[in-house]
């Protein structure tokens, strides 16, 4: 049932990036695409009644590892966030270039590739 | 006026030494805690951003240029490839833990782990480095009309013309 | 959450559309929380702060103004009937993965995650499994992360330079 509205975020980025037609509100779909694919990652790995995966000073490691949450999709969704921002500077980057060369934000009055 | 209001300058030169302190221990103490490396970079140039926008960019830039920032990148990114390196030397495998297998350290003190906390502080470096000079780009440069088309053109933050 | 993104993409302020994405980073973070990571929470905050301070760099002073209307009718509705499509089929899918909340780790007895957890402080040291995971049994990922964003930055930096202006050598 949760997953359902995950993949709703999802589609919602989606329409996002085919319909607009200013750039600024396609690189905000695509941002929203990439906060509902790390929260998908991340709800997959969860057990009920689970505790973090941080031991601490007196704990016993056979229970620890019995009632922890899966620390595997954490370290990967860690580096996918982190590589989500260096992909967003660039398209800002770009994005500014093209106001500059064409005077609007508008992307049906960009027709020419070069020059 | 170039920045913001003398409140605001005040409390920005009060805070700014807590921010970075913060970010220091999340890198130092992230193999013991919540953090690590990224989270702790990003926090340690956040503190830059404060100053950047409380004061202008002149004041900044003459505490940290730009060419500092990007020797700085080159530095840990730099560290983290030795540190690899060695690990293939020594241990035998890349990115062995070659520390950690020889001199084991106390479990749950600040100097165990071997490499990692290492580890730690180069990425802190690299990743802090890096936001800074774009934020840096970005916050200089202004688009506006010259002699009929635009132009972009680098401006002092802020100043009221 | 899902609300604040329909704000965002519909609103015909920049500005507002950009601030709308924050509530998104930031109820996203609660989430984090409660599902029992907390280093994936710190970096997530983190990040959406810088996210928002560059998106608003950009719309700033410049066309704040609205765009009439979006591309023509016919495109639109051929969009909605395909993202309806793919909403029936992925319902489907997510009733074959296991429910939410149960153990998938102890589904398959060979997973790594088994491995990473029991014996983790012994071979690492490092009381924080995750950070024994990014930076001992997975450091390569790291490496690759380290150069994806040196890359991503380094392109934008080259994009935004502007051409010096030749000083006419004097006499």
């Amino acid at each position: 049932m949760i997953y359902a509205l995950c993949l709703i975020l999802f589609l919602i980025g989606l329409y996002g990036v085919l319909v607009k037609k200013n750039i600024i509100k396609i690189v905000i779909g695509l941002i929203i695409m990439d906060y509902a694919i790390n929260l998908f990652l991340l709800l997959v790995g969860y057990k009920k009644n689970g505790i973090p995966p941080i031991i601490s000073k007196g704990d016993d490691i056979a229970e620890f590892a019995r009632n922890s949450v899966d620390p595997l999709p954490q370290a990967l969704v860690l580096t996918s966030i982190v590589i989500g921002l260096g992909v967003i500077a660039l398209m800002v980057a770009i994005a500014i270039r093209l106001y500059e060369r064409n005077g609007t934000f508008d992307i049906t009055k960009m027709r020419r590739l070069k020059g | 006026m170039i920045g913001m209001t003398l409140i605001v300058k005040t409390i920005a030169q009060w805070i700014k030494s807590f921010i970075f302190l913060y970010g220091v221990y999340i890198t130092l103490y992230g193999h013991l805690t919540p953090g690590g490396g990224f989270a702790g970079g990003v926090i340690m140039v956040c503190s830059f951003i404060l100053l950047t926008l409380a004061f202008g960019k002149k004041k900044v830039l003459s505490k940290l240029s730009k060419a500092l920032a990007s020797e700085l990148d080159s530095i840990g990114s730099l560290i983290f490839l030795a540190i690899a390196t060695l690990g293939m030397s020594i241990g035998g495998v890349f990115f062995g833990n070659f520390i950690q297998k020889n001199i084991p350290g106390r479990e749950f003190a600040l100097l165990s782990a071997g490499m990692i906390p290492l580890c730690n502080i180069a990425i802190a470096i690299k990743v802090g480095s890096s936001l800074f000079m774009v934020f840096i780009i970005l916050a200089v440069l202004r688009v506006v009309e010259k002699e009929g088309r635009l132009e972009m053109i680098q401006t002092e933050m802020r100043e009221d013309e | 959450m899902l609300i604040g993104s329909i704000i965002a993409l519909e609103t015909s302020d920049l500005l507002a559309a950009v601030i709308s994405i924050g509530t998104v980073g930031l109820v996203s973070s609660v989430i984090f929380l409660f599902i029992g990571a907390p280093d994936i929470a710190i970096v997530q905050v983190v990040v959406e702060v810088l996210v928002l301070v560059v998106m608003i760099r950009a719309t700033i002073s410049k066309d704040l103004t609205t765009i009439s209307g979006d591309r023509e009718l016919f495109g639109v509705v051929v969009s909605i009937i395909m993202l309806a499509v793919i909403f029936i089929f992925g319902i489907k899918v997510f009733s074959d993965i296991p429910q939410f909340g149960t153990n998938i780790i102890s589904l398959f007895e060979g997973a790594p995650s088994n491995v990473y957890l029991s014996q983790g402080l012994k071979e690492t040291g490092a009381p924080n499994i995750v950070s024994s995971i990014i930076l001992d049994y997975r450091a390569y990922d790291t490496l690759g992360e380290a150069t994806i964003l040196f890359t991503a930055i380094l392109g934008a930096l080259a994009i935004l330079r502007q051409k010096t202006k030749r000083k006419t050598k004097g006499k």
